[in-house]
């Protein structure tokens, strides 16, 4: 092997390990917040590329179908909520409008936005508006409702909804595999290695995201409530931050972080309705071996991932998935034997 | 009705069901599926309900025994039933390796390691050409018996459901062990259960093996069955279906896994076949059934069906044990004059915080010494240096003149050191005698095979005998069958204290054993603990009911923020002005 393939190889690696960054760091914003392991991130990135594809295509993604149906599930899950709190108008104005008018606005805007070819930057956000209120919706309807269970009980619903999201994306997107056009032609001689404007676009929009959401996390008194829920969610409920909210908060961050990941990714290779969750776990090999905690070393180990991916696929590429699933091992022992006992000691 | 009549019942239906004329053959072989999901469910629900690992790669296993038969039977022409060693070997020799690992992963990373190899697992199944790749294995032979090949759905039901009914009763009868109360137990932490000596990562690894072998079992018949053998059944989602029985069933219960099983496997047949078939489309919603009913069950019975369906028959009357011969007890040299448990500089550093500071105190034999302070004095800290919880930064313990810091919690029990918790720790579902019992782990010897085989039931006996006698002599015997999580607090503190006796322990720690117990309660307690002395058995305690301590003890020490300011005979102490001024302030 030459240092011509080494760079290369090196520069898929990190191509691909900017978007599994992304992926780790809403993982473990939600993990931290609500302490859901969200096994089902990678469908959000299945369903943001398959819906930009399909928009590129000039066809009306099932997402809008896929987003009335979560709207309305969420509106039952909201009004069984208030059965057991107690009617209020207010409450049932807040859930028709985020549960049914939002998502029936944004299909209708969809609708009409569809096959009218305004370019990829229209569809880019359009699909963003589109897969952002899943999370949310979702959150209320499988989450919410078991907030206070363990983290295995929140696991096994994460699973749970994982399957459900996968069967749905059959359903709404079927089973042929799509891929976008680039975003641009440019190809970039840097040294030996040819750039595409494809891996530029995924650096520059994995900086501006990070960026964002350390301003957001460091600047914005949305992002401090969510801090303060991670850091300890029983105080952050004693000054006033509603814990559903930050749970509402995070997953709309997480689907929409998805939604752009998915972007990224569309044009890169061919996406199934299922693909999403290999992608979605690869983020998930970062975030642990970050402890579920830290962004930085999530970031950084997400890289590494897509190295690790990028040499292992070079010289064995049916052993590609098993190197990297193994490779999570070690890391979970070294975790498990230096994190701090779970067990109460008195 | 009795629960064996029942089982008896269901195993006669079972065997009779392809007897009867008109019965199709599609429901029988629906049923043999029920089978031998049922046998991978079994095994999830001791690992997930009863050992608290829940493991998404249970599939792997299946696959693991699956494979080995086909390359066995199919590559180097053996017989399915010389293969079924092979296929059990195969499956338990994975288990123990990726069970080394897997037990020794805390909290979530358990569940999230075991998708990792699952995954990777998968993967490599369809990467091997000793395994076909991604074509898989075809052409296995059935099974047959004195060379009649069991080809009919009918005949390949009766080795199935054999199979299941002797697993479940061998897994039931495990539970209902010296072992099986050691994996109860581990559920709700290991710290109690190391405290008695048992040792925590062997017992989860049986745990682990155990279900695997049960899967692969079912992975060998299913080769057989079906004939051929893919990667597609042992993925992640055949796992993910399988912890779904086991949830469905109720995890915990080891026939819940039967009724899991059962369920989903006619729920999936129903999506796969009979909602296309009248919708008419070629749509498979399974997965989002399957999904959603999942998330439905947590969020409004999460423990299963089972514990619903067995609570319409009728309560099995539970009684307390019979006498058996009394176990033998430890031999207490009550002549000897060197004190029993010594600490010297015993130093325990949290970063800068200095939690004990360079404590020394001696426990002479037959002695019941008092540790007393304020809160945050550090009592609780050196309880656990004592019993191995915490390790030392610096200083040592010793106990009967051997030092014991530095060795984990099992060593020193095994020393005939028995403690209790501040916070109670004890099993709420076990009754209060199983939960007394296990005190007396290190005083049986039965295995895994015997309690499985019921060989093991002498050894039991004695056992449940001598927590009887415990529970007894604590005065709480009227309660002996009762779930330990019923009784009052203060009554559950009483049942710590007759677990550690059940240890027959030559020294006693107590932690706070006084408190939440009314006053005639304690003046009982008190007069056991001056027995126990009598009988050569030395204690230390840790209380706040300065009543209690001055009148019982024979000598006490006092901390104040990690440091020993006093020691003496409760006289001395309690006109002590070092003790007087942290407790009551310098003004006092």
């Amino acid at each position: 092997m030459d240092g011509t393939i080494l760079l290369f190889l090196l520069q898929d690696g990190i191509t691909n390990g900017a978007i599994y960054a992304l992926l780790g760091i809403a993982l473990v914003l939600v993990f931290a917040v609500t302490r859901v392991i969200f096994i089902p991130q990678g469908e959000f990135v299945a369903f943001g590329a398959l819906t930009y594809s399909l928009l590129e295509a000039g066809r009306l993604p099932g997402t809008v179908w896929l987003l009335v149906g979560f709207g309305v599930a969420a509106f039952v899950s909201d009004l069984a909520a208030m059965r057991r709190a107690g009617p209020s108008l207010r409450r049932l104005a807040v859930a028709a409008v985020s549960d049914l008018v939002i998502p029936g606005l944004l299909a209708l805007v969809a609708a009409r936005v569809a096959g009218r070819g305004l370019g990829a930057g229209a569809h880019f956000a359009l699909t963003v508006a589109l897969i952002t209120p899943l999370g949310p919706l979702l959150y209320k309807i499988a989450f919410r409702p078991i907030a206070a269970a363990s983290v295995l009980t929140l696991l096994i619903a994460s699973v749970g909804v994982h399957l459900a999201l996968v069967g749905l994306g059959l359903v709404f997107f079927g089973a042929e595999g799509l891929r976008a056009p680039a975003v641009s032609d440019l190809m970039v001689n840097v040294g030996p290695l040819l750039v595409t404007g494809q891996s530029i676009a995924v650096y520059v929009v994995t900086l501006v995201a990070i960026v964002a959401l350390w301003l957001f996390f460091e600047r914005t008194l949305w992002g401090k409530a969510l801090r303060a829920t991670a850091v300890n969610g029983l105080g952050a409920r004693l000054v006033g931050i509603r814990t559903s909210f930050s749970g509402t908060l995070a997953f709309a961050l997480a689907a929409g972080v998805g939604a752009v990941s998915g972007i990224l990714v569309a044009p890169m290779t061919t996406i199934y309705y299922d693909t999403g969750f290999l992608i979605g776990l690869k983020g998930f090999v970062a975030a642990i071996i970050g402890g579920l905690a830290s962004h930085p070393a999530t970031a950084l180990a997400a890289l590494a991932v897509g190295a690790v991916e990028s040499f292992a696929a070079f010289f064995a590429s049916d052993m590609k998935e098993i190197v990297v699933f193994s490779l999570i091992l070690p890391v979970l022992v070294w975790r498990s034997l230096t994190a701090t006992h779970v067990e109460e000691e008195d | 009705m009795n629960p064996r009549l029942l089982l008896a019942g269901f195993t006669a239906v079972l065997v009779l069901i392809p007897l009867v004329p008109g019965v199709p053959v599609f429901w029988i072989t629906l049923l043999g599926n029920v089978g031998l999901a049922a046998l991978v469910a079994m095994g999830l629900v001791l690992l997930t309900g009863v050992g608290g690992m829940t493991s998404f790669g249970q599939a792997a296993f299946c696959g693991f025994g699956a494979y080995a038969t086909a390359v066995a039977t199919t590559t180097w022409g053996w017989n399915p039933w010389m293969a079924l060693p092979l296929s059990l070997a195969v499956s338990g020799g994975a288990a123990v390796v990726l069970g080394l690992l897997t037990v020794r992963l805390s909290g979530h990373f358990l569940p999230l390691g075991t998708i990792a190899w699952g995954l990777a697992l998968y993967y490599l199944f369809g990467n091997l050409d000793i395994l076909g790749r991604h074509d898989g294995i075809s052409g296995i032979p059935p099974l047959s018996i004195a060379s009649h090949p069991l080809t009919d759905p009918r005949a390949v039901h009766w080795p199935i459901w054999i199979a299941v009914i002797l697993a479940g009763i061998a897994t039931t009868h495990l539970l209902d062990s010296r072992v099986g109360r050691a994996i109860r137990a581990l559920r709700r932490g290991r710290l109690a259960a190391e405290a008695f000596g048992i040792d925590a990562s062997t017992t989860k690894l049986i745990v682990f093996v155990h279900a695997a072998l049960l899967a692969g079992l079912s992975g060998w018949l299913y080769a057989h069955v079906q004939r051929t053998v893919t990667q597609t059944p042992f993925g992640l989602n055949a796992g993910i279906e399988y912890l779904f029985m086991a949830v469905v069933g109720g995890s915990g219960r080891v026939w819940g896994a039967v009724v899991g099983a059962g369920l989903v496997t006619l729920l999936k047949e129903v999506l796969q076949r009979v909602v296309p078939a009248v919708v008419g489309t070629g749509v498979q919603l399974e997965s989002v059934v399957f999904g959603i009913v999942l998330v439905a069950l947590l969020q409004v019975a999460r423990e299963g069906l089972w514990p619903h369906l067995a609570a319409l028959l009728p309560a099995r009357p539970r009684s307390a044990p019979d006498p058996a011969e009394a176990l033998p007890r430890r031999t207490i040299d009550t002549g000897r004059r060197t004190p029993l448990l010594v600490l010297e500089g015993a130093r325990k550093q949290y970063g800068g915080l200095t939690a004990v500071n360079d404590v020394s105190f001696r426990v002479g034999r037959g002695e019941i010494v008092a540790l007393i302070g304020p809160n945050g004095a550090g009592k609780s800290t050196t309880f656990n240096l004592i019993t191995g919880v915490t390790r030392l930064t610096a200083g040592r313990v010793s106990f009967d003149g051997a030092e014991i810091s530095g060795t984990g919690p099992q060593a020193i029990a095994r020393r005939g050191i028995a403690r209790t918790f501040q916070h109670v720790k004890l099993d709420p579902d076990m009754t209060v005698l199983e939960n007394v019992a296990l005190g007396a782990h290190l005083r049986g010897h039965a295995g895994v095979v015997s309690a499985m085989l019921r060989l093991d039931r002498r050894d039991e006996a004695r056992l449940l005998a001598e927590a009887a006698e415990q529970v007894r002599r604590v005065g709480l015997g009227d309660h002996m069958m009762k779930p330990a999580g019923s009784l009052a607090l203060g009554q559950q503190r009483v049942v710590e204290i007759a677990r550690a006796l059940a240890m027959d322990p030559e020294l006693l720690l107590l932690d706070e054993p006084a408190a939440g117990l009314r006053h005639f309660e304690k003046g009982a307690l008190a007069d056991l603990l001056r027995r126990l002395r009598a009988e050569g058995v030395s204690v230390l305690l840790v209380e706040h009911d300065m009543g209690f301590v001055m009148g019982l003890t024979d000598h006490i020490v006092v901390l104040d923020f990690g440091t020993k300011i006093a020691e003496g005979p409760p006289d001395v102490i309690r006109t002590h002005p070092a003790v007087l001024e942290a407790y009551l302030g310098g003004a006092a």
